[in-house]
Formats: structure tokens, sequence, C-alpha cells
């Protein structure tokens, strides 16, 4: 097989490529720092309540308290150790969120169109699963 | 058992299953939810949410990793992800109304065929040399890193791959896995994109997916912090961990083993949701 002759140019490839390195490692970067908000969340949970017994067994929803990112915001606030944990997880779920964000305005950078329109489609659902219901 | 227990030994069996998920590439979701559900007795409804927060975490961590390979395509990425993002919020809200004992099921069958896919074996088929209308009209074509240089390949099967791809966000927000084997079985089997690309390219959506529907369980109040803290903790730990040591090691024996834990929980998976118990 012939490899090396590109039938058809790909002149987006590399530049594509060197994007989404970037984006890459903001990806970890709040993979990390997520990690670490629920870290320290941990740490003051397991203190204060770890001789507690957990009660998972039945389904009974967390309080609104834990819902909606400006409550959690308030618990935060507070120093409330669930809050703090769920600020994290937040904090997570925005990870691939701000992926989505990048990629329009790298697709708005190339003039793509149809990519940023497509790519705004992606966005809009996920905030609307996000805040949708809040 | 306290709350200080509890939250260890989950800690230290998500921190496995993200270890094996990442050393077999199955993922450590699928074997997250069984635990939580089978081992701990946590209702299955804080165990989805708790498992695909940690996908999320294993997605976004190795996406630097994988990005850098140079092998993944953002435009095929993006373009499917309309499909697996509205699916993950369909299949969240079908979680949210029917019975746990529905779920499980289902859960169990899955768990059964990703064992069966993971075991049967897949055959390589070169680049695809033929464009369709479709794929050239979005430009999904591109082109990867060979050992003989630059590859380009087509892409064709778009419909099907779009409608697999929406019953993979399905999955995923009904039962909180990434279903990485279904987004890769779209990508490699009905649109003929290389292997190397497809998985590469669904690690990037998987991530995505997960968010879409996590959201609704957040927001819902189906994220519970005391469970999810030692999951994503410890999947993501583990994942880490297994993605360094998955070059020195052989992982085929160890694949077989993991399909074996796989099969024997999405039977009891089952059972449990035939008689009742989830």
């Amino acid at each position: 097989m012939n490899a090396q002759e590109p039938s058809q140019a790909q002149p987006g490839t590399w530049n594509d490529l060197r994007i989404e390195i970037i984006i890459g490692t903001l990806l970890r970067i709040g993979v990390l720092l997520a990690a670490s908000v629920v870290m320290f969340g941990a740490v003051l949970y397991l203190v204060r309540h770890g001789q507690e017994r957990p009660q998972y067994r039945t389904f009974h929803g967390e309080p609104q308290s834990l819902k909606s990112p400006t409550q959690i915001a308030k618990g935060v606030g507070r120093l409330q150790a669930s809050a703090i944990i769920q600020l994290g997880l937040l904090l997570l779920i925005a990870t691939p969120v701000a992926r989505v964000v990048f990629s329009a305005v790298a697709f708005a950078i190339e003039r793509d169109k149809l990519y940023v329109v497509i790519t705004l489609i992606v966005l809009g659902v996920l905030v609307y699963s996000v805040f949708g219901y809040a | 058992m306290n709350i200080l227990e509890f939250s260890g030994f989950i800690a230290f069996g998500s921190f496995l299953a993200g270890f094996l998920g990442a050393l077999t590439g199955l993922g450590g979701g699928v074997v997250v939810v069984p635990m939580l559900a089978l081992l701990f007795h946590v209702d299955i409804r804080y165990a989805i949410g708790a498992s695909l927060v940690s996908v999320i975490a294993t997605s976004s961590g190795a996406a630097a990793a994988y990005v850098r390979e140079g092998y993944s395509n953002i435009r095929i990425g993006m373009f499917l992800e309309t499909a697996t993002t509205i699916g993950a919020v369909v299949g969240a809200m079908v979680a949210l109304h029917v019975h746990t004992s529905a779920i499980a099921i289902v859960f169990g069958v899955v768990l059964l065929y990703s064992a069966y896919l993971s075991s049967r074996h897949r055959e390589e088929h070169g680049p695809q040399l033929k464009s369709s209308k479709l794929a050239d009209m979005l430009r999904l074509n591109g082109s990867y890193p060979t050992t003989r240089g630059i590859q380009p390949y087509m892409v064709t099967g778009v419909p099907a791959g779009y409608g697999l791809m929406f019953g993979a966000g399905v999955l995923s927000g009904l039962l909180g896995i990434g279903s990485g084997a279904v987004k890769v079985l779209a990508m490699d089997q009905a649109m003929k994109i290389p292997f190397k690309v497809s998985t590469t390219t669904s690690n990037f959506m998987i991530g995505v997916t997960a968010a879409a529907s996590a959201g609704l369980y957040l927001s819902r109040g189906y994220i519970a912090p005391g469970i999810t803290m030692p999951v994503m903790l410890g999947v993501l730990a583990g994942s880490m961990l297994g993605a360094r040591v998955l070059v020195k090691v052989r992982v085929r024996a160890l694949r077989y083993l993991f399909a074996a834990v796989i099969v024997l929980l999405g039977v009891e998976m089952i059972f449990n949701g035939v008689t009742g118990r989830i």
C-alpha cells in the first residue's frame, strides 16, 4: 500500500491536533483541581461524620442544598463538608463542558460555520442538563 | 460499619475497578454500579450517579495522553456527540421514572453483552478508502499516524453509526456507564473508522456524554457526596495507575478474568432484578 500519498489534503488536521493538546491539558488540570476539592471535602466529612452510620439502602434524594449550583455555593460558604465535595463534583462535570466551549471557539477561529453550529447544539444539551432543572 | 469504614471499602473497590478497567480497556464503570448495588446494598440510582461522575473523571484525565498521539478526530467526535448527549438526557430521564428492578435487568444484559464483545476476536480492517456523501459534507474524513507514515481514511455508514451512538448515549444515561464498547462498535464496525481512531475518539466522547446525564442526576438529587466521593477518587487513582502499567504487563489472561467477573455480575444483576431485590 502506498501509504505516503494522502489523496486528499487535510489542512485542518494538524492544527486541530495542537488545539486538542491544549484542551487535553486543560482537562487534566480541571480533573486534578476537582479531585483536590473533593479530597479536601472528604477529609472534613470523614472527620466530622466518620463514626456515623451510612444510610444509602433506600433512596430518599439529596436535600435541596446539594442539588443546584447556587445552593451548593452557599453550603461551601458555610464550610459544609458535603457541599465542598459536591462543588468538586460540579467542577468535574464542568470539565467536559469546558472542552465543548473551547472547541466552539477553535472552530470559530477556523471559520468552520458548520462545526460551530454542531458544537453549540452539544453545548445547548449540556447546559439544559445542568441548569434546566435547577 | 460506620461511614469511615464504608468509605474506605468503597474507595478500595473502586480503585480495583478503575485499575482493572484501564488495564483491560473495558472501563471501570461497568463494575462500579454492580459492586455498590450488590456488595454494599446501595440504592442503584445512587450507584449510577456515582459511577457517572467517575466515568467523567477517567475520560477527562486520560484525554491529554490520548490526544497527544494524534489519533482522535474532533469533527467525528463532536458530530456524534449531538447524538450521544441527547441520548444521555433521554436515558437519564427514563432512569428517573422506571422501576429499579428494570434498570438492574437491563444492566445485567449489557454486562453480559460487553463480556461477549471483549471475548470475541476482533478483525482488523484496513482504512476505508471510499467516502460517503454525508461524510464528505460533514468533513469527517481524516488521517492518522501509522508505522508507515500518515494514513488517510474515509468514513461511511454515517446514519447507522449515528443511530448506534444515540443508543450508546441512552445506555450511558440509564446505567451510568461510559458505554465505550458500543461507541467503538459504532465507529469501528458501522462507520469503518480505523480502530485506534475509534477508541481514542470514543474516550473523548465518553466524558461529554456522561456530563450530559450527570447534570440531570445532580439536579434531581441522585448524586450523593458520601458515596460519589470514594468512588470518584478510587476510580481516578486506579485508572491513572492502570494506564501507567498498561505497557508493561500481558493483559490477555487478565482480560479473560475480568470478563468472567463481568459475566458473574451480569447474571447476579439479572437475578436480583427479576426477583425484585434491587
